[in-house]
């Protein structure tokens, strides 16, 4: 695990908040790099989704389906034991686990969906890489009446087994992506093709804060109510904000919506975790935020693993939803700002951090979660007792059951 | 005035339309794509376009998916496609563009792309990823070096925005004629003729159609309203058992690239 500095030089900007610009660049990242036969769907997404969102009639439709579908406001969870064992820090779980479908992706799914419906589109795609945003999407398109497309890397159809099966039952086609990796990267390349011929009557619901202006700025906005939640949730349980905030990062969306609502308020310390794998060397992690630079992939500019080509580079993670070799610019953004502290946590620790929390908690965390755990176990335990650090835990981990059994040689 | 801008004002002058195969530079390896050029040239052809491999190729359906990945799986990079264009450029007089990504020009400096591309021989670039909106800077280096840059309009652009794009492109410019990905189509789309016609009243720069061109009939049905034809995957397909017999996949590609050049003076 690499090392994490304190956050000293905090950026200065009060602006922090205020991106992205009307081009969709947070600072110098972000934009819009993808074929011009794409452009007018953006740009109408832009302005549906503007209206929406001073639309009090969208906002409640929204707010009542988190509300009595997901089962929000997720719970603030003081885990008590764990705490204790560590003799840190007092620990706090976001629980977006408890969320129907078992991760935060439903936040974005359902918002995305009713946009669908205002666009008067018809059909719906989408990529996935743990199945999460999959499973979420094929749920949103039930309950909405929308056909559902899902790409999945060949190799995550493997690896997240049970999720295919859930997004087949709810009426999804899924469609496994054979190409290059045959992961999230190659879900993501198969989805803006679908969408190159389909976009006059197709939405594309991208399943991070990651892709062309304006995904990036939407997702984190729809996921945006963890964070909030958050905030107001410590300050009717311990009476003032976390000191530290711990989330894994992916393409970043459950970081992203985690991070937002607190960037103003410099006193609270965040830390982004991103996939280590099986350590520093190229194609042994996914952690672009840690080992790579800004570069073009998939529709924005944000920090990536490349070649000295530009090339994408082949990344590894054992978990499918870390395993990616961008992530969202604002994340970059907030890198430069030095606003958010990212560090990488290997697949050995996470794995480790699923049996502590399964022990001490009585919770299965889904394997990309186990990153953050990882990282934050380690950091309460050079806080006092007196303070307050909270993960996003991101998703459950039933999904991974078989993954954990055969990556540990046991029977399932 | 770049090669490109040459090449049309003669085509002009002489009532005559462009027709521009695509191809995969290293698809499966260099000296192959050296000798492909000379035969396109030999041909007939005015132009080439070069594909320069990229592994993450969103506007690109299967057929040249494989042929980048093909390329890329035999270590073909950046620097060896410009050796191997300036070698081969010193004996053919046709002008040559680059369809690369603008992931490879940034992470190569947009100026030192530019130059290395020009020193091998390239006139212009075609940046499938880089909208009208993102490409000011690059544009501007670009016409400092007289290099086109080549800007796409497709079915979806709507046409002041059309209007907007042509103006800022160079050397030609490049109208996809389906909403979606490259490959062969049997039909192109109704309405597509038209829709050139209006553009082709409106500006001055040569107008040049792609995306699923494969057949003599479409070159026939497309040549009056513009300047150029560009044939993408219908050549990459005929070239793609290179690697089992070239000679077998160089013939096939010339008989294509005859037929169609029989359309286009028909
Ligand atoms: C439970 C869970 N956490 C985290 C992630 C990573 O995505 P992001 O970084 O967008 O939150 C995923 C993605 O599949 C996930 O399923």
């Amino acid at each position: 695990m690499s090392t994490v500095t304190p956050n000293a030089n905090a950026a200065s900007s009060e602006a922090i908040r205020q991106v992205p610009d009307a081009q969709g660049r947070f600072g110098q990242f972000g934009g819009r790099y993808v074929p011009e036969t794409l452009t007018r769907a953006l740009e109408e997404l832009t302005q549906e989704y503007a209206k929406a969102k001073q639309d009090p009639d969208f906002q409640a439709e929204l707010n009542e389906l988190l509300h009595r579908f997901v089962g929000r406001p997720s719970p603030l969870y003081h885990a008590a034991r764990l705490s204790k064992q560590l003799g840190g820090a007092q620990i706090w779980l976001k629980r977006e686990d408890l969320n129907h479908t078992g991760a935060h992706k439903i936040n974005n799914t359902l918002g995305q969906a009713l946009l669908t419906l205002r666009m008067k589109k018809t059909r719906v795609i989408a990529e996935t890489g743990a199945g999460q945003h999959g499973v979420a999407s094929a749920t949103a398109c039930a309950h909405f009446g929308l056909p559902c497309v899902v790409y999945m890397g060949a190799e995550d159809v493997r690896r997240q087994k049970p999720n295919v099966f859930s997004m087949r039952l709810m009426g999804a086609e899924v469609r496994p992506v054979e190409s290059g990796s045959r992961t999230l990267r190659d879900a993501v390349n198969e989805a803006m093709r679908d969408w190159m011929s389909s976009v006059e009557h197709t939405h594309y619901i991208i399943g991070s804060v990651i892709g062309p202006h304006p995904f990036p700025m939407m997702v984190r906005d729809f996921q945006s109510v963890i964070g909030r939640e958050c905030r107001e949730q410590c300050l009717s349980s311990f009476g003032k904000l976390p000191d530290t905030i711990v989330a894994c990062v992916g393409g970043g969306s459950n970081a992203a919506g985690m991070f937002y609502p607190f960037v103003e308020d410099r006193s609270v310390r965040m830390v982004g975790v991103e996939a280590g794998g099986r350590g520093a060397a190229p194609g042994d992690h996914a952690s672009p935020l840690t080992y790579g630079f800004p570069g073009v992939l998939h529709g924005s500019y944000s920090y990536v693993m490349q070649d000295e080509d530009g090339q994408t580079s082949d990344v590894h993670s054992m978990s499918a939803g870390l395993d990616y070799p961008g992530v969202g610019p604002e994340h970059s953004y907030w890198k430069d700002a030095s606003r958010v502290e990212y560090t990488s946590c290997r697949d050995d620790e996470a794995l480790g951090a699923f049996d502590f929390l399964a022990r001490n908690e009585g919770i299965l965390t889904a394997l990309e979660t186990c990153h953050a755990v990882a990282k934050a176990t380690e950091i309460a335990k050079t806080m006092s007792p007196d303070q307050h650090l909270v993960i996003c835990l991101s998703g459950r981990g039933d999904k991974d059951a078989a993954e954990l059994a055969r990556l540990r040689g046991q029977e399932w | 005035m770049t090669a490109i801008d040459d090449l049309f004002s003669r085509l002009k002058a002489s009532g005559k339309k462009a027709l521009m195969p695509f191809i995969t530079a290293g698809d499966p390896n260099l000296p192959f794509t050296a000798k492909v050029l000379s035969r396109l040239q030999e041909l007939g052809c005015s132009m080439a376009e070069v594909g320069i491999p990229y592994s993450d190729p969103i506007a690109d359906g299967p057929v040249i998916q494989a042929s980048y990945t093909r390329a890329l799986a035999n270590k073909v990079k950046l620097d060896h496609i410009f050796h191997q264009i300036a070698d081969t450029k010193r004996s053919l007089s046709m002008p040559l563009v680059s369809m690369v990504s603008y992931a490879i020009i940034h992470r190569h400096g947009p100026a030192r792309y530019i130059e290395a591309a020009k020193d091998a021989g390239f006139s212009g670039a075609i940046v499938p990823d880089l909208l009208v909106e993102e490409s000011a800077q690059f544009a501007k280096l670009c016409r400092e070096h007289d290099f086109n840059l080549v800007q796409l309009v497709t079915p979806t652009t709507p046409q002041d925005r059309a209007l907007k794009i042509a103006e800022q492109s160079s050397g030609f410019l490049y109208f996809v004629s389906v909403t979606g990905i490259t490959g062969e189509r049997t039909q192109l789309p109704d309405g597509l003729v038209d829709r050139v016609g209006w553009l082709r009243e409106r500006t001055k720069l040569p107008i040049c159609i792609g995306f699923g061109i494969s057949k003599p009939e479409h070159v026939r049905l497309l040549s009056p309203v513009c300047d150029g034809l560009i044939v993408g995957s219908a050549i990459v397909r005929c070239l793609e058992k290179a690697n089992e017999s070239e000679a077998n996949a160089i013939a096939s590609a010339s008989e294509l690239v005859s037929s169609l050049l029989a359309a286009l003076d028909s």
